[in-house]
């Protein structure tokens, strides 16, 4: 038995330097990856995380652990095209256990905009080399033969869309980035960032301070806090999601399913549970800027009713557990990533709608180069913070789920 | 034989796998389910934390007064997803 390396993941007593080159807010799965890669593409630069509690500790251990391709924006085909094509390596790469299995994403139509969608998507899909293809309801059936498809008019089917457990992806990503010479604090909150001449000085809840050439909001839903601080206006705002998931069971359900008129949307994760989430259709705009992350009785009657409508055959599963996570919304679904407006030394990697996790992998790469080398990549240059203050944003993306 | 000794018996977490996370840092029930997904099975750590707090206190990495179960997530006891249909709406818990 070897004996691991003492505090390899970060913990509260890591020792801080004065001064770092990048300070990166948030130990979420979007801080972690962008701190493992620039860690590695930028030797000798230095870099600290700061997490205001434990590791997996908020959207990131929080989510479905989803990944798809099909999406309604060319952009977000490309790059989940890419996270996916990454996550295949990337047990190796980070040594852990991803629990990574490509069963296929496969929507669900039962309207006849819904149809319209399913099919503007596919043929969008194709033109980027996504390999979604539309079937019919007993195409379907036939691939879960579970489901009720009496009136499904059409479906849509990925096969290298997949699941993953979401909470290993943190620890790698953590470890490889200490490995790699990262700092990472947890349990320590930044009260306040605060301009200092060309650098920033932040404020820790623990009494320190720390100043950076650089500073990554990495907080997602949480992101307002440092924001607001600095007198910058962005307009992503936390909303309240409720998930659950169920007793294990062997291997019975390959792909993701959604059930785009309900909003429903399950699957089954490797350890063998159904992981289940829904629109909750009374939830005015969803809104919870408190973050309270109460869990509801009423998800549990809404859902149960919709699943067991649509796959019968769960009745008599039993659910062990729910909670709640925040979606970090942004008002036209796309993320917001990049230089801050009117601090462009204070770099945003918010606002991913819920859909953050399974973007990570390739967006945590992207942005290191970025910051490494100073050259913006395209498929992230599109979520420009400025958007919102030059009039540029517009409604790209459609297929925001849960 | 074996002489693994299981700290969770639902997801077969052992006590080295807790010593091993403890060597590597965390300190804490709520990373240490994360870590190692104990107490994420059937009993939902009603059978676990306990003795996972005595671990962490005996290992001096908690004090009584500091160990804390993780939050504890409805429903207190498996529910079939027929007998959650069935349940009338109410307001948030």
């Amino acid at each position: 038995m070897s004996v691991p390396e003492a505090r390899s993941m970060g913990s509260a007593s890591e020792p801080l330097p004065d001064a770092v080159d990048v300070a990166i807010v948030g130990a979420g799965i979007m801080g972690l990856a962008l701190a493992y890669h620039l860690a590695r593409r930028a030797r000798g630069l230095k870099i600290a995380v700061i997490e205001r509690s434990y590791l997996v500790s908020g959207a990131s251990g929080r989510n479905g652990g989803g990944l798809r391709m099909q999406w309604g924006d060319a952009g977000n085909v490309r790059l989940m095209m890419e996270s996916i094509d990454e996550c295949k390596g990337l047990a190796q790469e980070l040594g852990i256990n991803l629990w990574f299995r490509q069963g296929g994403y496969l929507f669900l139509a039962r309207s006849e905009a819904g149809e319209q969608r399913l099919v503007r998507n596919a043929e969008l899909h194709a033109s980027v080399g996504a390999p979604t293809r539309l079937l019919r309801a007993a195409e379907a059936q036939a691939i879960v033969p579970q489901l009720d498809v009496a009136d499904v008019r059409l479906a849509s089917f990925n096969p290298e869309d997949g699941v993953v457990f979401p909470w290993p992806f943190v620890w790698g990503y953590a470890s490889q980035a200490v490995k790699h010479g990262v700092a990472l604090r947890t349990h320590t909150g930044v009260t306040r960032v605060e301009p200092s001449g060309e650098r920033y000085t932040l404020h820790l809840s623990t009494g320190e301070r720390l100043t950076a050439g650089r500073v990554v909001n990495a907080t997602g839903a949480w992101s307002h806090g440092i924001n607001h601080g600095l007198g910058i206006t962005l307009p992503n705002r936390p909303h309240r999601h409720e998930i659950l998931s169920s007793e294990p069971l062997k291997p019975f359900l390959d792909p993701l399913v959604v059930d785009l008129g309900s909003g429903l949307y399950f699957s089954q994760s490797t350890r063998g549970e159904l992981v289940a989430g829904i629109t909750l259709p009374d939830a005015a705009d969803g809104s919870d800027t408190a973050l309270t992350l109460h869990s509801s009785l009423r998800f549990l009657g809404h859902i149960s009713r919709t699943l067991t409508r649509l796959m019968p055959v769960v009745a008599r599963m039993k659910v062990l557990r729910q909670w709640v996570g925040p979606y970090d919304v942004s008002p036209d679904g796309d993320a917001i990533v990049g230089p801050s407006p009117g601090h462009p030394r204070v770099i945003q990697l918010c606002g991913f709608t819920g859909h953050g996790f399974m973007m990570a992998p390739a967006v945590g790469r992207l942005l290191a180069h970025w910051l490494a080398d100073g050259t913006p990549h395209p498929m992230l240059t599109r979520w420009d913070p400025s958007r919102f203050v030059s009039g540029r944003a517009q409604r790209r993306e459609d297929m925001i789920i849960g | 034989m074996s002489d693994r000794i299981f700290v969770c018996r639902c997801e077969d977490v052992t006590l080295t796998e807790i010593d091993h996370t403890i060597a590597r840092g965390l300190a804490t029930v709520e990373e240490i389910k994360r870590y190692t997904g104990l107490g994420t099975g059937p009993c939902q750590g009603k059978e676990c934390v306990a003795l996972l707090c005595r671990i962490l206190i005996d290992r001096g990495v908690l004090t009584p007064a500091s160990a804390q179960p993780f939050t504890a997530r409805p429903p207190v006891e498996p529910v079939t997803f027929a007998t959650l249909a069935a349940s009338e709406d109410e307001e948030d818990a």
